[in-house]
């Protein structure tokens, strides 16, 4: 029997809330993240989306100004998540040769890649800062964390795009399961709200163009979406080994309960129209914490808005789940904050912990003509979830045909 | 050109915008890893905005030279002249 992975810590930074009781309360709220950017470079480059959710408290209201100058804004957002996380868990004591980190992130150091480039062409490679290169790597969040926390178990970074966050869960539960480690400190984090990354999801038509109306921009579902919203944060998570969980005493949010990570292997950026890569991910995070379709009574969708993107998960949900899909409160938590890229997984991942936890449904906004091809419930208002032992499932798809899914039971 | 207590000034302000020490911790006698705990990646970028700030080229090859703060007004403060 494998070991049993519990989870003791919640952090978050986000377009809805700046830690994990803010976002929750605006999650079961409604509201957007979504809003124009006032930046000089939307004109300057003439940028075709004029509008983002950035992260409701700037990372510099949380850190100081010297540990922030050696951090990228994706690492800022990933310790503050991950620094919330762990005093969530109360833990005081630790044998830090048995504490990990899996913290990904989809782009990493973007920021401070193209601020370097800048600076090189500008000033010349004297003025290139010497602690570039420690910033932009895209295992820079995941060595702050370590570094932060004291995590000797090694310290790894998960990059499967938007399935990263996700992925780090997974990878998470394995090396506690495994017998590598006693606690994982999971997460994921994102910062790309940069001219450029925003210049290149817009041609490929992945973003939402709404420019007269940000709030509305993100509508999952939607019969008229046109794409997703651009979002940033973190989210992170303390998974720690049940015994070690009950030995201290600790307050236990839920069960990791199954975990998977699948490929598609159809095409680089387009979603399998069948959805199979993501029907394979469901049945075998259900196999792995042996769970049945009934379990189910929760799932906190991918669902990114997009009109490509949004019907193959419900194609998904339907072959995995079976009839019983039509019993399963679903939430496209995306529609408020947008979407975080490579800390989606993780932010979701929180919310489904907390739905569990909480027995309540985050909300999904911007529903006004459900697309009649994806016949789901989708939570539109409050909704309590049933008594009794349940499941959530939270999806992650990404560019590159990644497709990653973690189950959650109740404890 | 700066005055030696300019130099001074100017150098523990960039100290303490890399390092967050109070400027009136920055003294001359005071070595920049012994007693500021600056490392070398904290250095290279003190040395730059130096170089900046005072119009003076500092090379890599003097850099290890410059053990205190009082090294490194006198470096920039003779480059200066």
């Amino acid at each position: 029997m494998a070991r049993k992975v519990v989870i003791t810590g919640l952090g978050a930074t986000t377009p809805i809330g700046g830690d994990v009781p803010t976002m929750w309360k605006n999650a079961l709220k409604g509201v957007s993240g979504a809003h124009t950017l006032e930046d000089e470079w939307v004109a300057k480059y003439d940028l075709p989306v004029h509008f983002a959710a950035r992260c409701s408290t700037p990372a510099l209201e949380v850190l100081s100004r010297v540990e922030a100058k050696r951090m990228d804004p994706s690492t800022q957002f990933g310790v503050i998540a991950a620094r919330e996380a762990w005093a969530d868990s109360g833990i005081t004591e630790i044998d830090h040769d048995r504490l990990a980190v899996a913290f990904a992130t989809g782009i990493g150091g973007v920021w401070t890649l193209l601020d370097a480039w800048d600076t090189l062409r500008e000033k010349g490679p004297r003025r290139v800062l010497p602690m570039t290169v420690p910033m932009l790597m895209p295992n820079g969040v995941a060595a702050a964390v370590s570094l932060d926390l004291g995590a000797r178990a090694g310290a790894h970074t998960p990059v499967s795009a938007c399935a990263s966050g996700t992925e780090a869960l997974h990878l998470g539960l394995d090396l506690i399961r495994s017998g590598k480690a006693d606690v994982v400190v999971c997460g994921g984090a994102e910062a790309a709200i940069h001219p450029m990354p925003l210049a290149a999801f817009s041609s490929m038509q992945a973003l939402s163009r709404r420019n007269d109306d940000p709030e509305h921009a993100s509508r999952p579902y939607d019969r008229d979406r046109d794409g997703f919203v651009m979002g940033e944060g973190a989210g992170a998570l303390v998974l720690e080994a049940e015994e070690h969980a009950i030995a201290r005493g600790a307050r236990i949010y839920a069960e990791l309960a199954g975990t998977s990570v699948t490929a598609d292997a159809y095409h680089i950026t387009a979603p399998d129209p069948e959805g199979l890569g993501a029907t394979r991910a469901l049945k075998a995070a259900m196999f792995d914490g042996r769970i049945q379709a009934e379990d189910v009574v929760h799932v906190n969708a991918h669902a990114t808005s997009t009109p490509v993107g949004d019907k193959p998960e419900y194609t998904a949900l339907r072959a995995a789940l079976g009839a019983h899909v039509d019993n399963v409160a679903v939430s496209a938590t995306k529609s408020q904050m947008g979407h975080l890229l490579g800390a989606s997984g993780a932010v979701e991942a929180v919310l489904t912990v907390l739905a569990v936890y909480e027995r309540q449904a985050p909300l999904t906004i911007n529903l006004e003509n459900q697309d009649p091809e994806i016949p789901l419930d989708v939570v539109t208002s409050a909704r309590t979830l049933p008594a009794g032992d349940i499941v959530a499932l939270s999806n992650s798809f990404g560019f590159g045909g990644h497709n990653a899914v973690i189950a959650i039971r109740n404890v | 050109m700066a005055s030696n207590e300019e130099i001074l000034a100017g150098l523990a302000e960039i100290v303490n915008e890399e390092t967050g020490l109070a400027t009136e911790a920055v003294e001359l006698d005071k070595s920049f890893t012994e007693d500021l705990d600056i490392d070398s990646i904290s250095m290279m970028t003190i040395v730059v905005n130096a170089e900046e700030k005072f119009g003076v080229r500092i090379p890599d090859e003097e850099v290890k030279n410059l053990k205190t703060v009082g090294d490194a007004v006198n470096f920039i403060s003779n480059a200066q002249a």
